[in-house]
């Protein structure tokens, strides 16, 4: 983005991030969620929102969705205050935005299928158009198999991806996930974990990632996806390079009490987040 | 809900919160996307699905109410007026309020506690994150669903009342079919039909959809809420029945002549 300056040259401008909290406060009945937090995703980058239960991860999500609305603070989508926008612009930015639920959060009133081309159907994209995409979205995770079947049909894993394969379907530039490997097994998890690191690094698609699992965690941020040939490799981080891209937020009672890359949350003194990853 | 009485403040916001719902879901209905298919499955199952319980709710209302009034009737030897009874008893006050206590406790229990499951497991959440109107997509369809079926279904459960009824008057007490016919059909009128068949069901049917869906929608508090939405949907739209009930009958009694 650029913008004229008085002399006529141009001047580069930052854009503004994809998603912005704006010193949110939000409160459920009497109780604080969230306590003036402020939080900034620029295109590219992956934050990953650590924090125990009932810290305000998952409010943090849906506040960035649209889901709740904040009682003092703004949210902006690109730039957008979500608190002044017109439905025509929610229109239009709500495809920009891909959410992963807990607990998958599949219509098990319908097919896969029907689920994964939900978003699709609904704003009256053609036949042809939603079969492609949505086996593309499927074979991107796995599970062009399964199309035919119904949600009870699958297991806890195959749920999630199919819930990935959802929120995909309208190429977001933003994916949220609200713990997506909460209750699977290591190897389930391992499997969503690289699906998102393929995500971020092979196409791109910037993220935030709530969770209360520390491994899973550290794989997002130590790991990356290196797609050569069609093939595509992870590679852990070694003394030869870092991720520049993915940070960690640390959540306590409602508070941001942390903000910076793994390296420094691991050596960080404060008793808390000691506890938090020890 | 710690007894089934909230406090004054807690009811007054309900009554505004499922107002608010009702105004919402009737402004949104007349808006694209329409939904078709959504309201064509709600009327299959609103409907078609509610056939059976209505006939016989409807035909053992209609033979019971016979054998009743006409050993009344013969009293004042007036078993020739026992038709008039059953027929405007059963489409002014019967037909229309038993119907739709039966609607609230099919119709309405399955709407809570769907909604309501959906409301616990996220689906609803889903639906707003991908970009649905829940009300449009979920609200709306069964709140014209019901408003469209209970009218027929009313005219069902009348019908199978005074067939009820025939069966008794004919094969219990030996009266003539056409004297229980004729009786029948003359003593309804314009207003009867119109109340009964229409008014009433239209409002009752309502009724059951709107609460029935703002009970789901509340839901909180996993499988333990969604039981809970699930009786209060039918308790509360039970009670609506019956209270409102009263209210439409005044005022239709007022404008018939």
């Amino acid at each position: 983005m650029s913008r004229a300056n008085g002399d006529g040259s141009r001047v580069r401008v930052a854009p503004a991030p994809l998603i912005e909290l704006r010193n949110v406060t939000k409160y459920y009945g009497d109780v604080r969620v969230l306590d003036g937090v402020s939080f900034a995703l620029h295109e590219g980058q992956t934050k990953i929102v650590l924090g125990g239960s009932g810290s305000g991860k998952s409010t943090m999500l849906k506040l960035m969705m649209g889901l709740e609305t904040p009682d003092s603070g703004q949210v902006l989508i690109e730039g957008v205050d979500l608190g002044r926008a017109g439905e025509r612009q929610l229109m239009r930015l709500r495809p920009r935005i891909g959410m992963v639920f807990q607990e998958s959060a599949l219509f098990d009133s319908l097919s896969v299928f029907e689920n994964v081309a939900f978003r699709l159907s609904e704003v009256g994209t053609d036949e042809d158009t939603i079969r492609d995409r949505v086996r593309e979205v499927l074979g991107f995770v796995g599970l062009e198999d399964a199309i035919d079947k119904m949600p009870a049909e699958l297991s806890g894993g195959m749920k999630r991806r199919v819930a990935l394969a959802r929120a995909l379907v309208s190429r977001p530039a933003v994916m949220l996930y609200d713990e997506p490997t909460a209750g699977l097994d290591p190897i389930t998890s391992r499997r969503i974990n690289e699906l998102i690191i393929r995500l971020r690094d092979v196409r791109g698609v910037s993220g935030v990632f709530v969770t209360h699992r520390l491994r899973d965690a550290f794989t997002l941020a130590s790991e990356i996806a290196v797609e050569s040939g069609g093939r595509v490799r992870f590679i852990r981080e070694d003394g030869t390079f870092c991720l520049p891209h993915t940070r960690f937020v640390m959540l306590r009672n409602g508070r941001t009490i942390f903000e910076g890359p793994d390296e420094v949350l691991r050596r960080s003194d404060d008793a808390y987040i000691r506890q938090f990853i020890a | 809900m710690a007894g089934m009485l909230p406090s004054p403040k807690a009811a007054v916001l309900e009554v505004q919160e499922t107002a608010l719902l009702a105004f919402r879901a009737f402004r949104r209905a007349f808006r694209k996307p329409f939904y078709i298919r959504d309201i064509l499955t709600q009327m299959d199952h609103v409907g078609v699905g509610s056939l059976t319980i209505i006939m016989l709710t409807g035909f053992f209302t209609g033979a019971v109410l016979t054998l009743q009034s006409a050993s009344e009737m013969s009293r004042f030897g007036a078993v020739g007026l026992t038709g008039t009874l059953v027929a405007v008893s059963l489409v002014r006050e019967l037909g229309p309020v038993l119907g739709a206590l039966m609607v609230a406790g099919r119709v309405g229990s399955g709407m809570a506690s769907e909604l309501g499951s959906m409301i616990v497991t996220e689906q609803v959440n889903a639906m707003r994150a991908l970009g649905t109107d829940p009300i449009k997509k979920l609200v709306v369809p069964r709140l014209l669903a019901t408003v469209s079926m209970q009218p027929l279904l009313t005219v069902v459960a009348c019908s199978m009342g005074i067939i009820g009824g025939l069966a008794v008057a004919v094969g219990i007490l030996r009266t003539s079919p056409d004297l229980y016919l004729n009786s029948a059909w003359n003593g309804l009128d314009y207003y009867d039909i119109t109340g009964g068949l229409l008014v009433k069901p239209v409002f009752f049917g309502a009724v059951v959809a709107v609460v029935s869906c703002r009970c789901g929608m509340r839901t909180e508090g996993g499988t333990r809420g969604v039981g809970r939405s699930t009786t209060q949907a039918v308790v509360v739209s039970s009670l609506l029945i019956l209270v409102s009930d009263y209210f439409l009958t005044q005022l239709i009694l007022e404008y018939s002549p």
